[in-house]
């Protein structure tokens, strides 16, 4: 792990004496290389044996013996393409995560901007409800009325339900973010002949746009992630992600490398957009938070 | 681009101050307005289509019998289902039990480890992106692969876990497989996936604050301890209080990690059976509609309560 301090560096003549306080501080820089260097293992390590887990065959998975050091396999991973539900799901997860992400934004980055800019904050906490409330408790009147609409088991309903996570998302991390661009822009564009929704699409869009994005990528995770409402609304052909994995335990769970090896297939664009997006997502999750 | 033409045009406006400019500026203002409204009127349409009315059907939905298939006939029963929910001290009180006991003891140790670690990670230092980078997995990870991992890592039997703690001397654990160790078991595993969480709001909340505070009391003579229990705690207050309402909030309606590694239920005693399974269980797996909604009612309460108390408290520390 790179995660060691560089030690603040001693005198550059080995002969001198070295100050008691620049080797104390030395000392102290050291340590704290070393406890944020464990610190990131132990939080790193889990992902790091369910990856390695899916390399091995399965009397290695369950034979606790093996660490690291294996000879990897990709047995398993054939055994879950092979089976094909999984392809289906992530199918399934990317069609409902990207038609809800982008129906979403379309609704919540215009009503970001008019919070934001307007500074509504009751309007605004509004949004705060929909994340306290707790998602079964409209599940239920959802169901009644989906079930009677005979539309259970479609992506629409998918897609609808899980806009109730992605529009408060959106609004929750844009607000701040229009909030923060200077209103002179606007105003110097309308002075410069643009109607009113000219200046929000000319200037203040293209500005939100790193905002936008960060907002759109983390609603995206949550929707590949949810369980509940896919659960509730999915059947065996529209079925996402969560759902799949959730039906390897209950059916399979002896096969814990065709398990781990799915788990990992899943994990896999999250990781990668950790790796990618890092300073923005931490930025989009860091700046309702800090603001509110 | 347009910004570059905006430059150009702010000038050019300003001579032409006086009336004519202020009836402008009205004009511009009422435009916005209108503007405003047009902006807002979907994502308010669909926060009432999807959450008003759902929520006040919820609590019309507890005033009765509902029971079974969907569009079976029920009658309203006043508030049978309340005092039935409140009188169980089967399922209902234990559920609200565990429910205070994970989301205490989770939330409690992700912001002490939270903050200890945004403490230790204040200034930069080399490879900070990439320890950002492991932080933010865990949080973005599905907690249904998240509880199957922990599942594969706690077995009793064949767990790495076990392996370990042996390596040191102590006991096998039961872990999942105990009623009694159950519900801590989940809230390490909480403590795992959500203390990044408070690490990085915390850590951009000390990104904020003013250096100059510190500074006069490390003049002052205050070790780092004072400055950090006397200084940056109470500035870091507000930051803190919101974190602690977001994680609160949301350890509170825990259900993916539940479900998937004790099954619907809560597990085969209920060990792990919060509110919010008890809940998801009366609804979707006994049908009980009418119940089930009143259970959901309280535990709205219980959680809108909540957030009013955190709230109040943060605010009150940082006025």
């Amino acid at each position: 792990m790179s995660a060691t301090v560089t030690p603040a560096p001693l005198t550059a003549r080995p002969a001198a004496p070295v100050p008691a306080r620049v080797r104390r501080r030395a000392v102290r820089s050291w340590l704290r290389g070393a406890a944020i260097t464990v610190v990131t293992v132990v939080f790193a390590l889990p992902l790091v044996w369910m990856a390695a887990a899916a390399f091995k065959t399965n009397v290695q998975v369950t034979d606790p013996t093996v660490g690291l050091w294996f000879r990897p396999t990709l047995e398993n991973f054939r055994s879950v393409l092979e089976a094909g539900q999984i392809l289906r799901s992530m199918g399934n997860s990317l069609l409902v995560g990207a038609v809800s992400t982008v129906l979403a934004a379309l609704i919540a980055v215009p009503a970001a901007w008019a919070v934001g800019r307007f500074t509504m904050h009751r309007t605004g906490s509004l949004i705060l409800v929909a994340r306290i409330v707790p998602a079964v408790s409209l599940l239920v009147p959802w169901y009644y009325l989906f079930a009677q609409m005979g539309l259970v088991g479609s992506y629409t309903v998918l897609i609808l339900s899980q806009m109730f996570v992605s529009v408060p998302l959106i609004m929750w991390i844009m607000i701040s973010f229009f909030a923060g661009l200077p209103v002179e822009l606007e105003e110097a564009a309308r002075t410069d002949g643009l109607s009113a929704f000219g200046a929000f699409r000319r200037i203040a869009l293209p500005l939100a746009a790193p905002g936008t994005a960060t907002a759109s990528l983390l609603a995206f995770v949550f929707s590949w992630n949810n369980f509940m409402f896919a659960l509730i609304f999915a059947d065996d052909r529209t079925q996402t992600v969560p759902v799949t994995l959730f039906n390897y335990i209950s059916y399979a769970s002896t096969d814990w490398g065709g398990l781990m090896a799915a788990t990992t297939l899943i994990t896999l664009p999250v990781v990668l957009a950790a790796v990618l997006g890092q300073k923005y997502l931490v930025a989009g999750l860091t700046s309702g938070a800090t603001k509110g | 681009m347009s910004a570059t033409e905006v430059s150009r045009a702010r000038p050019a406006a300003a001579p032409g101050a006086g009336p004519a400019r202020e009836r402008r500026t009205r004009t511009f203002e009422q435009a916005n307005r209108r503007l405003k409204w047009t902006m807002l009127t979907p994502a308010l349409l669909f926060v009432g289509l999807m959450i008003v009315f759902p929520l006040a059907y919820t609590i019309d939905l507890s005033l009765t019998d509902a029971f079974g298939a969907v569009n079976a006939e029920k009658k309203h029963v006043g508030l049978r289902n309340f005092a039935d929910a409140l009188g169980d001290t089967r399922r209902f009180w234990p559920a609200a039990r565990r429910t205070v006991v994970f989301t205490l003891g989770a939330v409690l140790l992700e912001t002490a480890l939270g903050l200890a670690l945004a403490m230790l990670m204040r200034k930069p230092f080399r490879g900070m992106r990439w320890v950002r980078t492991v932080l933010i997995i865990p949080l973005l990870t599905t907690p249904v692969a998240i509880g199957i991992l922990w599942l594969l890592i706690l077995d009793p039997t064949n767990g790495i876990a076990n392996h370990l703690l042996a390596g040191i001397g102590l006991p096998r654990q039961e872990f999942l497989g105990s009623v009694g160790q159950s519900l801590p078991t989940l809230m390490l595993i909480d403590v795992w996936q959500w203390t990044p969480m408070m690490t990085l709001l915390l850590l951009a909340g000390l990104t904020t604050l003013p250096e100059e505070p510190e500074e006069a009391a490390r003049v002052d003579g205050a070790n780092g301890w004072q400055r950090f229990r006397h200084v940056v705690l109470p500035m870091l207050g507000p930051a803190l209080a919101t974190a602690l309402v977001l994680r609160a909030v949301d350890a509170l309606k825990t259900f993916d990690i539940l479900y998937a590694t004790k099954g619907p239920g809560g597990g085969s005693d209920f060990e792990v059976e919060t509110l919010n399974v008890y809940a998801y269980g009366l609804t979707f797996d006994y049908q009980e509609y009418g119940s089930a909604a009143a259970v959901l009612v309280l535990f709205t309460l219980f959680i809108v309560g909540v957030v009013v108390l955190l709230r109040r408290r943060g605010g009150r520390k940082t006025a």
